[in-house]
């Protein structure tokens, strides 16, 4: 078939339809693949060995929580709301997991299990007062910022205590080892990818459909027969899950702390902005949203790399941040 | 001189305009955004005092009155500019940040000599409107969203912080800090005076003057105040300067009072998120166009009535996180309800 042939039906789309189709997509949210590729190739230049399988495997395995984090905000922001709670939940996660566990290897999957539950419920309590009690979602998950803070340091007194379990840390650290070329395939990378693979799947499904539609017009998605309340709890739902895989990710990295999850929420939000999601809903896709968490943590490579670190590291962020946006806009504004 | 009676109306039906006039005022302010906002304030008035007595305490005394208008003052200010951006449609982050450089610079300045005092507070307020105004710049014409713009300028503030000063800065100098900080009238402290000050300005400006109109206009719908002929660029970048002002402002305060600048005391403080939940629970609608400054007084009172209960009955401050939180969201739930059953 030809490609010109736009086909009138629009369900049954031929390949050349999906390739344009692709395509057009690929140049509306295709700047951060290009930034991001610019940040890989000019880390290599830096650092020629960031390009061999080893190093690049370790920085993937270094943002699977941030991308696993920002796919979960995608879903709460394309519908139209914010979550700020996922920081707090992150950190919520690895008190809790050390505490239950306290080094015993055999509670680890019960734990790991109560962790998602947990996910499950904080999302769905943020979904349910945001959509039911019509309270705006950021005050919901400020509110349940607060909340979850509080709670887990009067549970374990001010400081985290207890321990986790070697295998608990494994997911986050070790890999299928003996592969060869790249040696090890670390847990996190594949989770990663699996996650990654899943959303997309998820928002070419009925549910992606609502959920942007809910974003884009509340009143006409309610209209035509959307769910508005079920989708948007839902969304909530799958970003208190995914708040939680990423903890458990981060729990394996680095030690028990009370600041592993600080601030992530706020690089999560960014991660999905600098990959074109419209905050307000409606607008952006959950790859280019990964895609934007890849770039965040290239960028804090580079930052290391230029030996800008430490002090004027915030700074640095802040200004590039706010230029990539910036570019981003410019672009889309180009574009139309 | 003689007083000469405007009206040529018999007593009746001035009674009768008398009355309609007082009606019209009652409804008026029950109807205002603003009613229920002060009907929580006195419930949980009401509610502490009773949990205070029973604890053994003591609330309504002049200390802890004195101690409560103290509380809100530095989140009373930064709240005051909050409000004017988020009627806008907009929102700040980066007031915590601002608000930690402002009291270091302050106190940088001053150096320890009272002749700087002036100097430095001039600097510390050109400071604000510059920061001010580069958000607004980036907001309208780079076109980043507010929420991104500012959390990248509280990014840029933070690490100009750490790169500039590791612990706090001294040189505050004694007079100012005991005049600002630490003198009262009666009950009254001076700090809250300088928050009744900011707060009737950004109030007169909000009612009575074109720009205050036009915040409201944006906040409104921003696009069709553009098609009716609005400059909003000019508007958001205006409300913008008057946000961060009213930042360093709180900045200067905070300096007064510990007499020193410290880097931590705006994250400390949470200032930036805070405020918007006392804007928030104040009345006024997270999308813009809605609400006031005077609902905003009554929020921030709302928490520092909170907080100190929560010190009287010597709460561990892990459980005051988990009250505020549940307080904050069970509040904004309510108003829905209200402004649902009006709808």
């Amino acid at each position: 078939m030809s490609t010109e042939n736009v086909s009138a039906s629009g369900f049954g789309a031929d390949a050349g339809d999906r390739g344009k189709r692709i395509l057009s997509a690929l140049l509306s949210t295709g700047t951060i693949f290009i930034l991001l590729l610019i940040l890989w190739v000019w880390i290599t230049i830096l650092n020629p060995t960031f390009a061999e399988p080893g190093p690049f495997l370790a920085y993937l395995k270094r943002s699977a929580p941030l991308v696993i984090l920002a796919a979960g905000a995608y879903f709460v922001l394309v519908s139209g709301n914010f979550d700020l709670s996922v920081g707090s939940l992150v950190t919520v996660m690895v008190v809790v997991a050390a505490r239950l566990i306290e080094g015993e290897p055999s509670r680890t999957w019960p734990v790991i299990l109560l962790l998602l539950v947990i996910g499950a419920v904080v999302g769905f309590a943020n979904g349910f007062i945001s959509t039911i009690l019509r309270v705006p979602s950021f005050i919901t998950t400020l509110g349940m910022l607060l909340i979850l803070n509080g709670a887990v340091f009067w549970w374990t007194g001010g400081a985290p205590r207890g321990a986790l379990s070697e295998n608990f840390r494994s997911i986050g650290r070790q890999g299928i080892e003996g592969i060869p070329w790249i040696e090890q395939l670390p847990w996190s990378v594949i989770l990663m990818f699996v996650i990654g693979a899943a959303s997309v799947l998820l928002m070419r499904a009925d549910f992606g459909r609502q959920l942007i539609a809910t974003g884009d017009n509340e009143r006409a998605a309610r209209l035509s027969g959307v769910r508005v309340d079920r989708v948007r709890i839902l969304a909530f739902v799958l970003s208190g899950v995914l708040a939680a895989v990423a903890g458990i990710l981060l729990g394996g990295f680095g030690g028990v702390s009370a600041q592993v999850g600080k601030g992530l929420e706020f690089d999560a939000i960014t991660a999905c902005v600098l990959g074109g999601v419209v905050l307000g809903g409606g607008r952006g896709s959950v790859v280019a949203a990964m895609a934007g968490a890849l770039t965040l943590e290239a960028l804090f490579t580079w930052l290391n790399l230029q030996g800008i670190s430490g002090a004027l590291e915030d700074t640095v962020q802040g200004v590039i941040i706010i230029g990539a946006v910036g570019f981003a806009a410019y672009r889309l504004r180009g574009a139309r | 001189m003689t007083v000469i009676d405007p009206s040529e109306q018999s007593p009746g039906t001035r009674a009768a305009t008398r009355k309609e006039r007082v009606a019209g005022w009652r409804v008026g302010v029950l109807a205002s955004p603003a009613a229920p906002v002060y009907g929580a304030l006195l419930g949980i008035i009401i509610i502490a005092w009773i949990v205070v007595t029973i604890d053994g305490g003591e609330f309504l005394t002049t200390g802890n009155i004195v101690n409560m208008l103290q509380r809100s003052v530095a989140l009373g200010i930064v709240s005051l500019g909050q409000t004017v951006v988020i009627l806008l449609g907009s929102l700040d982050l980066s007031v915590a940040a601002l608000i930690s450089l402002s009291s270091l610079v302050t106190a940088q300045q001053m150096d320890g000599q009272s002749g700087n005092v002036i100097p430095a507070i001039v600097i510390v307020l050109l400071l604000g409107a510059g920061v001010g105004l580069a958000n607004g710049l980036i907001i309208t014409k780079l076109r980043v969203n507010a929420f991104i713009a500012t959390l990248g300028m509280a990014l840029i503030l933070g690490g100009i912080i750490e790169n500039g000063w590791s612990g706090p800065q001294g040189g505050v100098t004694d007079g100012f800090s005991q005049d600002l900080g630490y003198t009262r009238f009666g009950v009254i402290p001076m700090s809250f005076i300088l928050f009744a000050v900011v707060a009737a300005i950004v109030w007169f400006v909000l009612r009575s003057t074109r720009f205050g109109y036009r915040v409201y206009a944006v906040g409104g719908s921003e696009d069709v105040s553009k098609l009716s002929g609005l400059r909003t660029h000019r508007t958001i970048i205006g409300a913008h300067i008057l946000c961060s002002l009213t930042a360093v402002i709180t900045g200067i305060f905070l300096a007064s009072r510990l007499k020193a600048g410290t880097p931590t005391v705006g994250a400390d403080g949470g200032y930036d998120l805070e405020s918007i939940a006392a804007v928030v629970l104040g009345g006024t609608a997270l999308t813009g166009g809605r609400g006031g400054v005077i609902g905003t007084i009554g929020g921030v009172f709302i928490l520092a009535v909170l907080d100190n209960v929560f010190n009287q009955l010597e709460f561990n401050s892990f459980v005051r996180d988990v009250v505020r939180g549940i307080v904050i969201i069970a509040a904004v739930a309510i108003y829905a309800r209200r402004q649902e059953k009006k709808a």
